[in-house]
């Protein structure tokens, strides 16, 4: 019996394994997808919120100023891509002035640093590239972008490398109460916990559901994106919102972490859980949107579309808590926006939650609270000179958009979370991100994979389960069978 | 140091080497970054190349072979494996690769040769989901005559460039179904020649002022649904029909691979095989998009002469 079932891989089920993985606890995080960071977090803003927009006194307005604070010393610590461009909230009328104050003051309340109202031309100076029409902006300079994949693999990685187990392609289907703890009966054989951490995202309340009364129910809501060219990237510095409605955030233009430009998302109720499909209405709205802030975006260069999920539940708040009669099993759950940039906070409040319900906590001394990586592209001439005569596979360039070595994806594949697909290598190692969407290193890549798993051509997964690349060899000259 | 080196070792690359050491240059690098040279010629098994040069219908390879044996009648250098990952100005040359690990090579003169891209899916703003099963026609052409496998079995083309519809028809051979070609413009893309006898002799159906408004499927492309579109380009309501497909090549357009110069802030003018930064040529694909691999040939061999006029007069100078 492991002390503790994280069920879910996302930010939030990795944070929690993450800190957890500080302590003398054995723990076993199933996720169901064949990587980690499928889910929600995968498709969002990837914009660790400063904090200024939740209600005072809510969880999200607590978890999402420390967690904000907590991400930035992660970023450091765990070699995560971030920038720290800050933000401003764009108003166009007299009205949504009006909503700044409010902003402004509920920031201060939520203890969100360095909060100021600009006037139109201040902000025009700042971003030149911005609507004329703006009347005034809240600027955030505390606001951050970080690559979501990699922070959720930072912290998963840390977390085996403390021991922690990943088991993947391991979905949770079912739980049942035994003697001091739960049973829960995954596709591959039964694991049993003494304490479960509910992190599934949009499928919490089903997980919820296996051990308590139904308490709550999540509602898919599709966000959908435009991600442009690097030579878009630098029409704007910072994160360029407009003022919220209701429906959230709304569509906000942003600078990536890799210098990519990024318009989106909508907010549109989605078929099911699984449906991330983009819509010409949703993309055709994003661009109009969009181009009320930034008027002369040129989307042409766009290199692809996607869309997330978030899960909106029927509370007006994150649910963290101990399941109704479930003793030590902890609901994550309705982890919306802003959900990556709380996480480690929420991650720090299931740890005390799991101490409440009776779980020892005791720190090791071995705690490895570190991670680096080689990143070819970012290296001076000098470096790579050396890097290359050391080890040779660095100097082979696989993707010729991103400049990703041969040796920096071998090292994913020695990793401890290592890819199992094209698109696992290029979340890792962002080969085939770039203007040519793998259309060069695909190949390459595949071929990598096959040598490294000792498997066909044909049996090499371009993402999730059953997407194979290839379908069979071509023709052979029987003469030639042997 | 070089008196030239060419990045790129396809068709142009290897004529514009060629044509600088026919004018008296000597010390020649030409860097590749495949395992070998030809370029996008090697996956090009099907013939048409050279009538005009050799006056002989040849296929891709053999066009290619006929300048890398002229080449080994020379002392030009090659380096394959080995990636060009930046250029300056002032005309040195950042290599990767293993032959010389990581190098920064300074050169009297460049050539540029780095050939063209495929249009990926992205810029055509296709909604739907993001399967597997969509490639860029090249890259389906390297899977099937390179490396030996099929990408897909029930095939729908996006676009008729010429790379499309000779994929039309190696697709069919190696016994796949292409069940539509279909084309935005009212007229095809590629060269007529290649409609005739790759989808006309095989029965495929050109859809021309047609498009694919949505991509199905979660996993593997189950449906590409294709619309009609009007004289703007917009798809027209209601006329659109689904076809059961497990792949989706596109073939949409091909792009100059400028990054290189670009980033070094070299400007190209599409009709000039001179950059604007002196010594530092242009040739092949990489200047524009050419249909004809016969024409490129004379280009680079242009360019490869106005390289050594001008390492043979800063020589006069010194
Ligand atoms: C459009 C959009 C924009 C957003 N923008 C931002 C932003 O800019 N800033 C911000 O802070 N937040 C943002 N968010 C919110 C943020 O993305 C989420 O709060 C966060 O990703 C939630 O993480 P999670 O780990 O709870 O969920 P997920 O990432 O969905 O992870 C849940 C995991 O559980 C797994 N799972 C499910 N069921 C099972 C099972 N039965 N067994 C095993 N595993 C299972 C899933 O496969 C998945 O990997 C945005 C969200 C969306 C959708
Ligand atoms: C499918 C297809 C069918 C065709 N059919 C015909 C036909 O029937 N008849 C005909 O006459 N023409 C045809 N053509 C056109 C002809 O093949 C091309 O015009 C010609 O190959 C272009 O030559 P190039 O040298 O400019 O580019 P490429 O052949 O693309 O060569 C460019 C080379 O540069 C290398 N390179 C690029 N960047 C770098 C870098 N940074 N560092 C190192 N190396 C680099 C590449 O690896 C490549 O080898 C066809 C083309 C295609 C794609």
């Amino acid at each position: 019996m492991v002390d503790v079932v994280i069920i879910g891989c996302g930010i939030v089920g990795a944070a929690a394994a993450y800190e957890l993985s500080r302590y003398k606890l054995n723990i076993t995080v199933l996720e169901r997808e064949n990587d980690v960071a499928m889910g929600s977090t995968k498709a969002n803003s990837a914009v660790i919120h400063a904090g200024y927009d939740p209600e005072p006194g809510s969880l999200m307005a607590r978890l999402n100023a420390e967690g904000a604070r907590l991400a930035d010393e992660l970023c450091d610590k765990l070699d995560i891509p971030h920038k720290h461009c800050g933000a401003l909230v764009l108003a166009f009328s007299k009205r949504e002035e009006l909503l700044l104050e409010r902003l402004l003051q509920n920031g201060i309340k939520n203890g969100v640093p360095d909060l100021r109202i600009l006037p139109r031309e201040l902000v025009l100076e700042m971003e030149p590239n911005l609507s004329g029409e703006v009347a005034a902006a809240l600027h955030v300079p505390s606001t951050m972008v970080v690559d979501p994949w990699e922070y959720t693999l930072a912290l998963a990685e840390t977390a085996v490398r403390n021991g922690a187990e990943i088991r993947l392609e391991c979905p949770a289907e079912g739980i049942t109460r035994i003697p001091g703890g739960y049973r829960i009966h995954t596709g591959k054989g039964d694991v049993e916990a003494r304490t479960v951490i509910n992190a599934a995202g949009l499928y919490a309340d089903k997980i919820h559901n296996m051990v308590s009364e139904p308490a709550f129910t999540i509602m898919p809501v599709k966000g959908e994106y435009y991600l442009l060219d690097k030579n878009e990237g630098a029409r704007i510095s910072q994160v360029i919102f407009q003022c919220p409605t209701e429906e959230g955030k709304g569509v906000l233009v942003a600078p990536t972490v890799h210098g990519n430009l990024i318009a989106g998302p909508n907010y549109v109720p989605s078929k099911d859980c699984g449906d991330f499909a983009t819509t010409a209405g949703g993309l055709a709205f994003v661009m109009k949107t969009a181009r009320k802030s930034v008027p002369e975006i040129n989307f042409d260069a766009n290199i692809r579309n996607f869309a997330g999920n978030r899960a909106i539940s029927d509370y007006n708040d994150f649910i963290i808590s101990e399941a109704k009669g479930a003793k030590g099993f902890i609901d994550l759950a309705g982890i919306k926006s802003p959900g990556l940039s709380a996480a480690p906070a929420i991650a720090k409040m299931a740890a005390g939650l799991l101490t409440a319900a009776g779980l020892h906590l005791t720190l090791k001394d071995n705690f490895v609270d570190k991670r680096k990586r080689i990143r070819f592209l970012e290296l001076t001439p000098d470096e790579r000179k050396a890097l290359v005569a050391a080890d040779p596979a660095y100097g082979q360039v696989i993707c010729r958009c991103e400049t990703v070595t041969e040796g920096e994806i071998r090292d994913a594949l020695q990793s401890p979370v290592p890819p199992r697909s094209i698109d696992g290598v290029k979340r890792r190692r962002g080969a085939g991100m770039g203007r040519c969407q793998g259309g060069f290193c695909g190949p390459r890549v595949l071929e990598l994979l096959a040598a490294h798993y000792k498997r066909h051509f044909t049996e090499v997964l371009q993402d999730g389960a059953g997407s194979h690349v290839l379908v069979s060899e071509t023709k052979r000259n029987p003469l030639c069978m042997n | 140091m070089h008196e030239l080196i060419v990045i790129g070792g396809g068709p142009a690359g290897l004529a514009a080497a060629y044509g600088a050491w026919r004018d008296g240059l000597r010390k020649i690098l030409i860097i590749e970054r495949d395992k070998e040279l030809g370029g996008i010629l090697n996956q090009c098994i099907h013939t048409g190349f050279g009538l005009e040069y050799f006056k002989e219908e040849l296929t891709g390879p053999e066009y290619a072979g006929r300048f890398i044996k002229l080449l080994q009648t020379t002392q030009i250098e090659t380096a394959l494996d080995t990636m060009a990952l930046k250029i300056t100005r002032s005309r040195e040359v950042h290599a990767s690769g293993k032959q010389f690990g990581y190098a920064v090579l300074p050169a009297k003169s460049v050539i540029l040769a780095m050939g063209c891209r495929e249009r990926a899916l992205g810029s055509l703003g296709i909604p739907g989901t993001r399967p597997a099963g969509i490639f860029t026609a090249g890259t389906a052409q390297r899977y099937i005559n390179i490396e030996g496998f099929m990408p897909g079995k029930r095939v729908v083309i996006l676009g008729s460039g010429d790379v499309g519809l000779i994929m039309a028809r190696r697709m069919t051979l190696e016994g796949a179904e292409v069940l539509a070609c279909v084309e935005i413009m009212p007229k095809p893309g590629g060269l007529l020649r290649n409609v005739v006898q790759c989808l006309h002799d095989f029965n495929i159906p050109l859809y021309l002022s047609h498009t694919i408004t949505e991509i199905r499927g979660s996993k593997r492309v189950e449906q590409a649904v294709v619309s009609k579109v009007d004289e703007k380009r917009q798809a027209v309501k209601g006329t659109g029909f689904a076809v059961d497909c497990d792949t989706i090549l596109l073939s949409a357009g091909l792009i100059p691979e400028i990054e290189l110069p670009t980033a070094a802030g070299i400007k190209i003018d599409p009709k000039n095989i001179e950059t604007s930064a002196p010594g530092v040529f242009i040739c092949g694909n990489a200047l524009r998009v050419h249909d004809i691999v016969d024409n490129v040939t004379t280009e680079a061999l242009r360019a490869g002469s106005a390289a050594a006029a001008f390492v043979l007069s800063e020589k006069i100078h010194d």
